[in-house]
This record gives C-alpha cells, structure tokens and sequence, in this order.
C-alpha cells in the first residue's frame, strides 16, 4: 500500500506561509505576500490533487474497500497513560474529497482576492490570516483523532474571527466577528462536552477505533441511559450541538448572514464552501456511531437539519442585501446536506444518504464559492450590496452573468449542472427513508430555484439604476476563478461519487431515478419561472405581493425575529437575571469579604506594633515567656 | 588513626588555610595595596567553592564528635556558594567604606570563621561541638554588624545582637545541661537511643529549639531581627539572613531528624504552632515597613515560617524540600539584598518611597529587584515557586491540609506587599527617582549570578532529584 507520507507538506506549508506572511508581511512589499500565499496553496492543491488522484485510483483500496490511511501519527501530549492526544494525519475517502474541496476553492479564492484586495490596507494581515485558515480547515479534517479536531475546530473558529473583523474600523464588522465567535464557541461547549463524553466511555479519542463498524466502541455507553436516552445518544448530541455552531443550524444560524461582514472572498472561502461544512463533515466522520449506535441522534440531526433548511429558504426570499441571501441559502443548503446524512443508513446502498450529502458538500462547495465571488465581482463593480440599487448588469458584466448564471441554475437543480445530481440523491434518499421529509426537500429544491433567480434576475436583468460610474468587468485574475468554477460546477456532477466515497468505503453504483427527478425539476423550474415572471422587467408586482402579505412578509424579513429573541434573552433575562445578581455578589460579598481581610491584616498589623518597641529588654521578655508558653503548651496540654 | 581522615573535614581545613591567608596579606600589604585582598579573596574563594564540589569521601572522625555525610557536604556547598555572592556583592561596599582602613582582611576574616563555624556546627557528631560552632558563627557577627563604627545604629545593632545572642545561647546551654543530666552523653547517636519522652527531656529539647529557633528568627524569638537588619551594613544583613539562617535551618533538621527523632510528636506541635506564628506575624509587620531593610527582615521572618511545613512529619521528601527551598531562598534574598545594597551604597536611600519609579533610571537593577520578589513570593514560573510547591506538596501529603491552608492564605498576604515593592519602581510617579547608578564589575556579577540562580534551578529538575537522591531513605 502507498504510504502518502507527502501529504504533511499541505499543513506544514501552509503554517510556514502563515507564519512568513504574518510575521514578515509588514516587511515586504504587499503583492509579495499574496503572491506568496496563492504560491503556498498551490502547491498544496497540486499535492492534494495527487493525493486524491492516487488514493482513490486504487492505493487506498484493499478487497474493493476504501481504507483508512494513518500516514502519520505522532503524540503530541501525554497527560496520563490512558490520556493521551495524538496529532497526525488520517486520509479517507472524506478527508480526502475534503482536501480536495479546501484545496481548490482556496487557491481560487486566492487568486481572486490578489485582484479583488488589491489596495487594501490590511493585505499582508488578510493573506496571512488566508493561509492560516486553510491551514486550520485541512488540520482539521485530516484529524486521527477527536480532540485534534477540536484544536483545529476552534483555529477555524478563530481565523473566521480574524477574517470577518478585517475592517474592523466597522463597528458592525466588529460585533459581527464577536458574535460569530460567541455563538460558536458557545456550541463548542457543547461539542466539548460531547468529545470528553464520548472519550470517557469509549476510553479513546481515535477515529480509527470509535467509528470502526466492527469495533468495541459502537457499543459501550449505550447501556448505560440518561434521561430516556443512552448516554452515547446524548454525548453525540452534544457533538452535534458543536456542528450545529459552526454549520449554522437553527437556533445557532444567527451569526451566519453578520458574518457577511467580512470580505467577500472570505465569506465564499469560510462561509460558503468549507468552515460552514465542518459540521456536516464531522457528523460523516462520526457517522458508524451516529448510525449504528444513537439512531435517535441521527433523527435530530435529519429533522433540525431539514427545519433549518426550510426556515432559511423562506427568509432568503425576502432579503435584499445579496450576501445576505446567499447566507441563508447556504444555511438552506447545509441544512439539506444534514437531512440526508439524516436520512442515512450504514452500510452498501442503504448509506445513499450519507454519499448524497457529501456528494452535495463537494457541489455545493464548488457552486456557493462561485456565487459568492461573482457577488464579489458585482459589489466590486456597483460598490453597494443591496440588490435594489443594481439592475441590467449583464450588459457590463457578461462574464460575471454567465458564471453567476450556472452557479444558479446548478444550486437550483437543472440538468446538467452538479447540482441536479447531488439533489436528486438526496431526494430519493429521503423518498426511502422519511417521506415527510421528502415533502420538505422539495418544497425547499422549488423555494431554492425561486430565490436565487429572484436574485439572478434584479441584478442582472431588470431596469438598470443610474449607476455614478459605469460597472466593468472584473480585472482577469477575478475572472479566472469565476470561470474555473463554473466549469467545475458544469461537470462535478458527472463524478461517479458512489464509488468513491461512501459510509462503510465501499462503493456502489447509483443512477439517475426519473421518477422523482423529472418533479424536482418540474418544481425548480417553476420557481425559476415564477421569479422571472415577477422579477425580470421592472413592475410593481414585488411590492404588490408584499402588500398583500402584509405582516407575514415582515415576519419573514425580520428573520422571523430570531435576532430579537437572542437580544431579548441575553439583555433582558441573563443579564439582569443571572449577570446582574452575579455582578452583585462579586462587588459586595466577594469583594467586601476581601476587604475585609485586609481591614482585619491591617487593623492586627497596627495592634501588634509594639512588640517591635525596639528595648532589647522586652525581647528578652517576649522570647523567654514565648518559650515558657511552648514549654506550658507541650507539657501540660499536647503530652498528657 | 589515619591522618589521611582528616581529609573529611576538607571544607573546614580549606576555609581555615584561607581565613589565615586573610591575616597574613592584611598584615603584609601597605595601605594603597590593601584594596587587593578583595580581588585575590573571591578568585580564592571561587577556587574553594568550586573544590567544594569535587568528590570526598565520609565518614566520622575524633571518636564521633565530627562527621560528614554526602548530603552534610552539599549543605555545605550551598553555604559556600552563598558566601561566595556575598562577597561578590559586597566588594563595591569596601572599597567605598573602607578605603585608607585596615579592616578589608578583617572583614573576610570574620566572615570566613563564621562560616567555619557553620560548617562545624553542621558536621557536629556532638553536642559540645555543636555548641561551638554556633557560637563561632554567632559572636564574630556582632564585630560585622557594628563595623560601621560612626553610625550609632550599627553600633546599636551590634549590641543588641550580642546581648540577645548571648541570651539564647544560654538558654541553650541550660537545655545542653539538662540532656547531659538525664542521658549522661552529648553524642547525638547515644542520645538518640537513650531518649525518653519524659519531661525533663522535652524540657531540654525546648531549651535547644529555643536556641536555634532565635538565629532562624522564628516567633516569638525574632525580635531581634529587624532591629539588627535595618542597622548592620546591608551586606551584613544579607549574610545574616541567609547565610547564617541557612546553617541554623540545616542543623535544626539534623537534630531533629536524628537526635529528636524519638519526639517526633512533640515537635511536630511545636514546630506546626511556632510556623503559624510565624508566618502570620512576619507577615503582618512587612505589610507596614517603610525601610526597605526593614521590609527585607520581615519578610525573611515570614519565609522562614513556611520552612517548618518541610520538616512536620519527618518525611524524606520533606527534608529533600527544605534544602531546595533554602538554596533558592538564598538566590532570591541574595539578589535582592545585592540591589538593595547597591542603591544603599551608592546613594545612602533606604526608604521604599524613594524607590518609586526606579524602572525609568535603573532598568537592570529594577529587573533583577522584580525577579527576587516574585521568587520570594512564589510566582511561577520563577524558581521561588517550586520551592514553595515542594513545601506545600509534602506537608500535604502528611496530612497537614489545615497547615497548608494558612500557608497558602499568608502566601497570599506575602504577594501584597511583595508587589508593592514592585509597583513601586514600575508604576509610581516620582520626580527625583533615585539617580542611574553604574555599577562596578563585581555589583554586576552578583546579581547575574541570582539572576541565573532565581530562573535556572526552578527548571534545573536535576537539582532537586540530587537532593533527593542524598535524603533518599532518612526516614
């Protein structure tokens, strides 16, 4: 078997570009700096490229079965004999798919910002901070074990943090960047808990011996049950909770649409195509567990993951800010890829769920990052977000539009594009497993068609603003990636994906079911229909239909007050229910106590004075009587 | 008998040939070359305390009055490398003071027969011995204390000492007597085995507890301490607190390790109340001093308080902790009375308000000051820290939680006005700040010397395996 020990250059690279751009950045001239981190991610993606190539052409295959691969391993602390935390580098077909996805749409969004950042002031800081996220994210899904990923989990967390604050003379894009902390790490706590769970039971942080089908792991803690439900089912849960952070599932989505804050190609990079992913890819790499051992976990997963999905489809129809509406379709969409992992069994063909959603993962990377670049490329040209002010642009674009077009005809499902197949697997996973879901899937696939030609057509079609300075196209080095892109976006659906990644490594042939395609499509297109119909030419139609709904459309366009609920929750009810007593207790008792402490030193200090008068006659005095006391004391009270 | 034994007592034979080179340069050497004893002495006390080191056989001599073992001989060490920076340190003040006198040879004269003292009291395999050596350390202390014969303070200090000290060693005398009347014996080995728990006895030991507990300061028989620190010349004070509280911890662990061993209970009790006492009272009189030296004496009382912690319970670890304890305290004060002397030399200044704003005029100086007293209070990660560590962790594991609370509570009290000192020089405004002092050669290695000690044998694991090694199996 090959042993892909080259694979260490990616991460180690990565953190030497990090640490040469972000330490010797401000020496150096900017351009060098980008150029040096797009030179660094290239090569990464090259090697990451041969990885896969050589992995999934047969060097990871042993008796058709996708092997686990450790090329790697070392330990890194050893706190006890039992306790002990390893870093390496674990290479299967998922971590694979997801140095490839990383890979690709990094060097992308590389390129495009050494175009789309170009005089920026922050530009070493925002390269440096580039490769320490990809760093992070390929860190942590070539993760042996739990709590590697943890570490890497919250590198992620902190490089999103460092990313979205990049103008962080914005108040906005700076309590944007909290609150995407906040939020997450407050779902880590979960996920922390569920990891130290999970280890305490299975006695191991080893992916290689918690998820092995046949393993001992699978069965421990679920005798024991907690509240109804075993105590494997609530540690996954709690894992869960941590995916549902960073993947922005409902009711922790919150931060996802603030964090439009940052730049642009962050937003595609982290917010779109890989950080956002981490959840569902962590769920897959649990996923024996999930499904072997804590079905009902799995059903949460499916059911939160199709509420969210629905829930943010409906609100992304209303908004008007056009990264916002791409946020909430990538929660959509997120939360279908949760769905099918949902609806998933273990094992051969009855695991179509879990391929479809990775399947889904791998498109939707390709065709949310090209969206969001293409926004990019419009907020470049227009100098403003919001889709009211902009109109007709294909005329001036005509690169942007068309990419921006099969980006959108991709997410919506149309044959030939990526986004058909992925869809369609998930639907007649779905269709077998959970039929209220299937209903869910395809409401939210025509919903999905809707919204986004919603978008499509008030910005590229539609009356044109009276723009102060003409739009332009973007410059080439933005082009290339749109362009690369689209055309991954026009073929990754041909990849035969059952054969390579699957849940138990084993592959199997798929093919297309036109009984519940040709639907699908039939709904995608009438959404599509729907929006041109509405959204095409200039009319008053849009704010008809917002009359008539009235405060249901406000609802939905207040985020159905999610946000609102939070701040009411923490002002009102934390901060003067539990902070304001807390804060109370600090200052007087906690505080008073301490004080008085030192009142009480002081006081004694002051009193015993005079011992030290400074006559050598009282020593004498207070040293023999001092010895008499011990002699009294020993004698007569301790030795009797 | 083989005179080729006598080489057990190397230490002391090497240190007595150097205290008679002292006389015959002082003796020898005009007035304008005086100032050359101080150069030849530390290159010479260097070679001795680097001799110290090399291998040496152990054993007993004279019949059992005199014997050494590894873990005496590192002792030993300690206390040389200890005189060493004290000499070091204390160049720049001879030169200053004693110009055109004739008192340089005598200064390392004494200093040099106090600690032949020590290292005699240490080694004693008998109780007269021991008595003798105690009082070769104690009494040549109170010619140092007075030397500066024109201030009346160090007159006055030299007074009290003497007076006090010869108090004590009454005491200890009458506590001497009294064993020699119930056991007929002052060898150690022979009262050990006779030892009775009856009262007459534990009288005795009192007595001699008395005795050595006034030279480690312990309360209640401390009072003399800051009265005598504040008035000798700094250079005094730091041999006083260190060096000669150093050899009297040492010897008290001795005995009661080996020749009390039968009374563990009861000084056990004695040991828990005096350290209490001790610690709280050291502390609450630091928190109000003004003088720097002053300060310096109380809190050396308090860090003296924590050293019973080692010794309760009787443990082998507990003893290996004391010495380490002790050879970092001995950095730590050392550095610290090296700054202090320093400024007092140079500038006369000993009030802690004048040492405002220090850090703007004397970066260096300021920095060593900051690292000694966050050694003393055991912050982490310097070596103060594992010192105190050691302590806690083996009276912990005699069971004395209550004891180690109240130690950690007075830790505690201890960081306060530790980083008053410190705030002092950082924070504080002052607009005269003590003038940039430039230091000579000697000042400069000093202090790197506790620099290097005070952040090297925290990490230095090594260290304390060693002492380890050497108290391995004493209980």
């Amino acid at each position: 078997m090959e042993n892909f020990g080259y694979t260490v250059i990616v991460p180690f690279l990565l953190f030497i570009s990090f640490l040469l751009i972000g330490l010797a950045g401000g020496k150096f001239k900017p351009a060098l700096s980008g150029i040096a981190g797009t030179f660094s991610v290239l090569v990464c993606t090259v090697v990451s490229y041969i990885t896969a190539f050589s992995y999934f052409s047969g060097a990871g295959l042993v008796n058709d079965v996708y092997q686990k691969i450790i090329p790697y391993n070392t330990e890194w602390m050893r706190f006890t004999d039992k306790l002990v935390i390893n870093m390496g580098i674990l290479l299967d077909p998922i971590s694979v798919m997801m140095l490839v996805v990383i890979s690709t749409v990094s060097l992308m969004v590389h390129i495009y910002s050494l175009g789309y950042m170009k005089g920026d002031s922050g530009y070493s800081r925002y390269f440096s901070f580039l490769s320490l996220f990809t760093f992070s994210m390929i860190g942590l899904v070539i993760s042996t074990n739990i709590f590697q990923t943890y570490v890497f989990w919250e590198l992620v967390g902190v490089s999103s943090y460092l990313l979205i604050g990049h103008y962080y003379q914005k108040p906005s894009a700076v309590s944007a960047s909290k609150k995407a902390f906040v939020v997450t790490r407050f779902a880590d706590l979960g996920f922390l808990l569920g990891i130290l769970i999970l280890s305490n039971i299975t006695g191991t942080f080893d992916y290689s011996i918690l998820t092995d089908p046949n393993g001992s792991a699978l069965t421990q803690g679920s005798a024991i049950s907690f509240m109804g439900l075993s105590v494997m089912t609530w540690a996954l849960i709690l894992v869960f909770m941590g995916c549902a952070g960073k993947s922005a599932m409902f009711p922790l989505h919150i931060w996802l649409p603030d964090a439009m804050e940052g730049p642009t190609p962050v937003s595609a990079l982290i917010h779109a195509a890989t950080m956002v992913v981490a959840g569902v890819f962590l769920v897959a790499r649990l996923f024996p567990l999930y499904a072997l051992s804590a079905p009902a976990a799995l059903h949460l997963v499916g059911y939160v993951g199709a509420f969210t999905s629905l829930f943010a489809a409906i609100i992304a129809c209303t908004q008007t800010d056009i990264k916002r509406i791409l946020a909430f379709s990538t929660i959509s969409q997120i939360g279908l890829m949760m769905l099918a992992l949902g609806v998933s069994d273990f094992g051969g063909e009855k695991g179509l769920g879990y391929m479809a959603s990775m399947f889904h993962l791998f498109n939707h990377a390709m065709f949310k990052a090209l969206l969001f670049l293409c926004a990019g490329s419009v907020i470049h040209a227009v100098h403003s977000n919001e889709m009211n002010g902009m109109g007709g642009l294909r005329k001036f674009m005509p690169v942007t539009h068309i990419t921006f077009l099969v980006a959108c005809l991709a997410i919506a499902g149309i044959p030939p594009f990526s986004g058909f197949f992925s869809k369609d697997e998930i639907l007649v996973a779905a269709y077998e497993k959970d039929f209220l879901l299937f209903i869910v899937s395809m409401i939210i696939a025509g919903l999905t068609a809707f919204y986004m030609f919603r978008l499509y057509f008030s910005v590229f079609w539609n009356k044109a603003s009276d723009y102060k300075t003409a739009p332009h196209e973007s410059p080439l080095n933005m082009a290339v990636p749109l362009m690369f892109l689209a055309f991954a976006s026009l073929i990754t659906g041909f990849i035969p994906f059952s054969k390579f990644v699957t849940a138990d490594g084993k592959g199997f042939e798929t093919h297309i079911h036109w009984g519940i395609a040709l639907p699908a499509v039939g709904i995608a297109l009438a959404g599509i229909f729907t929006a041109m119909v509405i959204y095409k030419k200039e009319s008053d139609l849009p704010q008809r239909i917002k009359a008539s709904l009235g405060s249901l459309y406000s609802l939905v366009y207040k985020k159905f007050y999610i946000d609102e609920i939070y701040i009411f929750i923490t002002k009102k009810i934390i901060f003067n229910g539990i902070s304001t007593p807390v804060a109370w207790f600090d200052r007087k008792v906690v505080d008073n106590t301490m004080n008085g402490i030192a009142a009480v030193t002081n006081f004694v200090s002051v009193k015993i004075k005079s011992f030290q008068s400074g006559q050598l006659q009282q020593y004498a005095y207070v040293m023999v009587s001092g010895m008499i006391i011990i002699i009294l004391f020993v004698l007569y009270l301790w030795n009797k | 008998m083989d005179f080729g034994q006598f080489l057990y007592m190397r230490h002391e034979i090497i240190l007595s040939a150097l205290a008679l080179i002292v006389l015959i340069m002082e003796i020898s050497s005009d007035k304008k070359s005086k100032a050359n004893i101080i150069p030849v002495l530390v290159a010479l006390f260097f070679i001795n305390t680097v001799a110290g080191f090399l291998p040496v056989e152990t054993g007993s001599l004279f019949g059992g009055m005199y014997k050494t073992t590894a873990l005496i001989i590192l002792m030993k060490n300690i206390l040389n490398a200890g005189v060493l920076i004290v000499f070091i340190q204390s160049a720049g003040w001879l030169k200053s003071n004693f110009t055109g006198n004739d008192n340089i040879g005598g200064y390392f004269f004494i200093v040099i027969s106090s600690l032949i003292g020590m290292d005699f009291m240490i080694s004693a395999g008998n109780f007269l011995m021991f008595y003798i050596g105690l009082e070769l350390a104690t009494i040549p202390l109170a010619a140092l204390v007075a030397s500066e014969k024109l201030k009346e303070r160090s007159a006055e200090a030299g007074v009290k000492l003497i007076l006090s000290a010869a108090l004590s060693s009454g005491i200890l005398l009458y506590g001497l007597s009294l064993l020699y009347g119930t056991n007929g014996s002052l060898y150690f080995d022979n009262i050990a085995s006779s030892f009775q728990n009856n009262s007459l006895q534990v009288l005795a030991f009192i007595f001699i507890f008395t005795g050595i507990a006034f030279k480690i300061s312990i309360v209640p028989f401390h009072l003399w301490t800051a009265d005598v620190y504040e008035g000798a010349p700094v250079n005094i004070t730091s041999f006083l607190s260190v060096i000669s509280k150093a050899s009297a911890v040492f010897i008290l662990i001795i005995l009661l390790f080996t020749v009390f061993r039968g009374i563990e209970g009861i000084w056990n009790s004695v040991l828990y109340f005096t350290s209490v006492l001790t610690m709280t009272i050291g502390n609450l009189f630091a928190i109000r001093q003004k003088n720097i030296k002053r300060f310096l004496a109380f809190s050396s009382i308090a860090q003296a308080g924590f050293i019973p912690l080692g010794i309760i319970g009787g443990s082998a670890l507990g003893f290996s902790s004391v010495v380490y304890f002790v050879l970092i305290y001995l950095f730590s004060n050392l550095g610290a009375f090296g700054v202090v002397a320093a400024i007092t030399n140079k500038t006369g200044k000993e009030s802690i308000d004048e040492y405002n704003g220090l850090y703007s005029t004397n970066k260096g100086l300021s920095l060593v000051m900051m690292l000694s007293l966050f050694s003393l209070a055991g912050i982490p990660p310097v070596a103060g820290f594992f010192g105190k560590f050691f302590l806690f962790t083996s009276a912990a594991k005699q069971g004395y939680y209550l004891l180690v609370f109240i130690a950690l509570i007075n830790a505690t009290v201890s960081l306060y006005y530790y980083l008053l000192v410190v705030k002092a020089m950082f924070i504080n405004k002052n607009d005269v700040p003590i003038e940039t002092i430039k230091n000579d050669g000697y000042t400069k290695l000093g202090l790197i010397i506790c620099t290097i000690g005070i952040i090297a044998i925290g990490f230095a694991g090594i260290i304390f395996d060693y002492i380890n090694s050497l108290t391995f199996g004493i209980k």
